[in-house]
Order: structure tokens, then sequence, then C-alpha cells
């Protein structure tokens, strides 16, 4: 009998602990972020796909194609010229394909001229394969004229 | 008889607590989704409108523009009568509850009485719902409705018993004004009359809450075991009258439990009593009941019925007794 009436006290008691901790808790900061309207900034060893460098407002690149040979994938599909009064070879052409990228990173580590990086875009959607089969990457680092 | 003028003034009424139910229900589940996100550091719906306030239009838009339904198997005439009479009562019950003494759409001698076996009906129609499912999912949670809600209509009633033999009246604003002037006067705290009233109240509480089958009593629905329990194969406005149904029932438990045991329009400390003060404990309660759903997980069903018959069924005897007892000894 004793035991009966202790077990309903104690019942009642861990439930009005309960009770407690979920009060409390409708006090304290949210930890939601709004997330279309705020976003966090990303670490920094987040690999989003690369992108080329840029220096003086022109890509590092100099068209040596060491990232094109490293790419395991065939990924990266690059086309250069040598252009009048320039010292070094000029980017014509810079696409990658995102659809069959590994984000392995080999282009990057092999690109002596410190020219490639991972980017941080992760906001990346489309309805179309044909965006992410080549994605412009000279256009983004602004043309290369 | 009725003259011309009742029947538009009951009629006047009818439409206005209908509005009141829905109101409640769409705001109550806001509320719902709110106080849960806060209990869980979230920040809940605030999209639509500021602070999401417009958020259950959308709800009730979407469930609005969704087709209902009919499983192949189903019992038609059935399955689509069960959501009807899951709502209906749950509104014509709002009829007797008095918001203050003169806020009452219909006063009825026997109010009490009428919203119980009004409330009874919730458990035929959820069975109906489930039975007629063809859904074995459904037909467990139906089972389950009317195991559980047998096992708490007993303690329920009991306690209620105890209180009318205090109160001498099934006439719910005479209830209330037994009680009126100050907190000391509420049944809640009448401890000459019966020193178990506060354990009564908790009894009646917790009762409410597994008739209205919240969590954590809401084995009938159960989504983790049951995807929805009885409400499996509803769709669309279907789901969205269970759905009314079950807030509007929140509703009527707690202001019943604000009715009998809380003073009802009476003010604490017996100032402007009105029905603000109704209201107030009343949401008071609504929040309680929210607050309860989201710090407790689900019992499980053995324990759910030990809890009513060796628990709150034997301590709402030893009430009943005892409110015998004292009402011959204490003149
Ligand atoms: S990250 Fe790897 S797979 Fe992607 S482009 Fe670079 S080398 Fe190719
Ligand atoms: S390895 Fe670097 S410099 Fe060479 S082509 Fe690739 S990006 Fe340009």
């Amino acid at each position: 009998m004793i035991n009966y009436f202790k077990e309903i006290i104690l019942g009642l008691r861990t439930l009005a602990i309960g009770m407690r901790i979920t009060f409390v808790r409708m006090f304290h900061h949210r930890v939601t972020l709004d997330y279309p309207h705020k976003t966090v900034t990303m670490t920094p060893r987040f690999r989003g796909h690369v992108i080329l460098k840029v220096a003086d407002a022109k890509p590092k690149c100099i068209v040596c194609m060491a990232c094109q040979r490293a790419c395991p994938s065939g990924c990266i599909k690059l086309d250069g010229e040598k252009r009048e009064g320039a010292a070094r070879k000029s980017l014509t052409s810079y696409t990658l394909n995102f659809t069959t990228c590994s984000l392995c990173g080999l282009c990057v580590e092999s690109c002596a001229f410190d020219a490639l990086e991972f980017s941080k875009k992760y906001n990346l959607t489309s309805m179309h394969k044909e965006d992410y089969q080549a994605i412009d990457l000279l256009q983004q680092a602004g043309g290369g004229k | 008889m009725y003259s011309l003028g009742d029947i538009v003034r009951l009629l006047l009424y009818l439409v206005g607590l209908i509005g009141f139910g829905a109101f409640n229900a769409a705001y109550l589940s806001l509320l719902e989704r709110k106080q849960s996100a806060w209990m869980q550091l979230r920040r809940g719906p605030t999209e639509v409108g500021p602070w999401g306030l417009i958020q259950p239009v959308a709800d009730g838009l979407k469930l609005l523009s969704k087709q209902i339904l009919l499983p192949r198997d189903v019992n038609v005439p059935l399955f689509l009568l069960a959501p009807i009479m899951v709502v209906v009562p749950a509104i014509v019950s709002l009829v007797t509850i008095p918001f203050s003494e003169t806020l009452v759409a219909h006063r009825y001698n026997l109010g009490l009485l009428m919203i119980f076996s009004f409330g009874a009906i919730n458990i035929f129609a959820l069975l109906i719902a489930g039975w007629a499912s063809a859904n074995k999912y459904a037909s467990i949670g139906a089972v389950r409705v009317v195991a559980q809600n047998i096992a708490y209509e007993v303690p329920m009633l009991l306690v209620v018993i105890a209180l009318v033999m205090v109160t001498s009246s099934f006439d719910l604003v005479e209830i209330v004004k037994q009680q009126g002037g100050g907190c000391w006067h509420w049944n809640l705290l009448k401890l000459g009359a019966n020193p178990m009233m506060p354990a009564s109240f908790l009894i009646f509480f917790i009762c409410m809450l597994a008739e209205t089958n919240r969590a954590p009593f809401d084995m009938v629905e159960a989504e983790s075991e049951l995807i929805a329990g009885a409400f499996t194969e509803y769709s669309g406005m279907g789901f969205g009258l269970f759905f009314i149904a079950e807030y509007v029932n929140i509703l009527i438990g707690c202001s019943l439990a604000t009715i009998l045991f809380l003073g009802g329009w009476d003010c604490p400390f017996g100032l402007f009593p009105g029905p603000h003060w109704f209201l107030i404990k009343m949401y008071a309660l609504c929040f309680t009941v929210v607050w309860v759903r989201w710090s407790f997980p689900r019992t499980q069903f053995y324990g759910l019925l030990n809890l009513s018959w060796k628990i709150l069924i034997p301590l709402a005897l030893v009430n009943l007794l005892l409110t015998a007892v004292m009402l011959k000894l204490v003149p």
C-alpha cells in the first residue's frame, strides 16, 4: 500500500520535472536559422564546385593543361591562345562538367599556379541537366579578356 | 414553448459558436505548432503573415483543395458519416457552455449530462471511422479508442458525480454561480466539502486528455506506430474535420474543467467577473494541454490502461466515498 502511493508521488514528481524543463525551454534562445533569409558562412574546407582564381581582373590560369590531365573523371575542358604582347597564354574557354565531378580536388592540387580553388556555393538547383554539364568557369571568373 | 425570438437567438448563437469553434480549432493548431516549436528551441511557422499568424488559413485552404479519396474497400456511407459524426456533437456540446451568466446559447438544467452524452458519440465516430476504412492500422486505432475511452470515461464520471453531489446541480450556470466570489470559493479549493478536490481536478484533467485522445494518450492516432490510426484513409477535409473536432473537444474539455473546478467566469480575487476570466482560464488550460503533449512521450497501451484501472478509478472511488461521508458529516 505504501509503495502504491510512493509510486504515484514519484510519478507526479517526475512529470512535474519534465514539464518544468519544457517550460523553461520556451524562453531559451532559438536555434533555428531562417534559411532562405539568412545563411551561415561556409566552413573554410567546404568543397563546392571548382572555380578559377582571379588576379588583376584576369584568371590566374596559364593554360598548362595539368588540371585537365589530372581529373580522373574528365570533367574539365579548357582551351587557350597566345595573345599579342602577353607574356603567357590566355584562357579562351574553361568548362566543368559538374554532373560527373566527384569533388576529389586533384585538379586543385595539380595546379602549380594556384589558379583553381573550391567555391563555397551550395545553393545549386536546376531542372535541366545541361545547366551543370558545362559550367562556364571562365565566364564566372569575369570573361578573361 | 419557444417564441420566434428564442429560435432566432438560438440560431445566431449556433452560427457564432460554429465560428468560435472553427476559429479556435484553427488557432489552437497554430498555438500547438508555435508552442511545440518554442519548447524545442525552434521558431514554428513564420512565413505566412506576421509571425505566421495567417498559417491556419493556408492550412485550411490546403485541406480544402485536396481530393477526398475513397479507397476501394471502404464502407462508403459510414466512411463519409464518421467525420460528420465527430464534428457535430463537438459543436453541439458548445451550446450549453456558459461563457458568463448571461452569455450562454441555451441554459439547460442537465447541461453537464448533455455534454457527456454527446462526448460519448465521439468514440462511436472514431470507431466507425476506423472500421469503415478497411485498413488494418485504422482498425487497430479504432479498437484502441474504444478500450481507452471506456477506461477513462469511468474515473471521469466518478469524479464528476462526486462534484455533482457537492453542487447538487447539473446546470452549468448554477455550478459556476455557487463558486462566485474569489478563488477560495472555487470547487478546486472547496476542501471543506471534500479534501480531495485538487486531486479530483487532476484526475479530471488527465481523463480529459485521454478522452480527447491527446498525447501522451494519443493511442488512436499514434503516428509513429499506426501512421494516423483511425484517420489513415482520410484525406482533404475528411481529415480536416477530425482535426477540427479534436481541437473543439479540447476546447470543450478545458471549458468544462474551468466551469467545474476553476469557477468559470469568476475572478480569482473577486473583482470584475466576466467572460474574459472564463476565456483566460480556459486558454491557460489549453496551453497546459499542449504543454503536456510536448513534454511527455506516448505511453504504452497497457501503461495507459493500468493508469486508469489501477490508479485513477480507485482514487476516484475513494473521492466519491469521501464526498458522501463529508456531505453527511459536515452539514
Ligand atoms: S575535383 Fe576531381 S573530379 Fe572534380 S574537376 Fe577536379 S579533378 Fe575532376
Ligand atoms: S592546372 Fe592551373 S594553370 Fe594549369 S590549366 Fe589548370 S587551372 Fe590553368
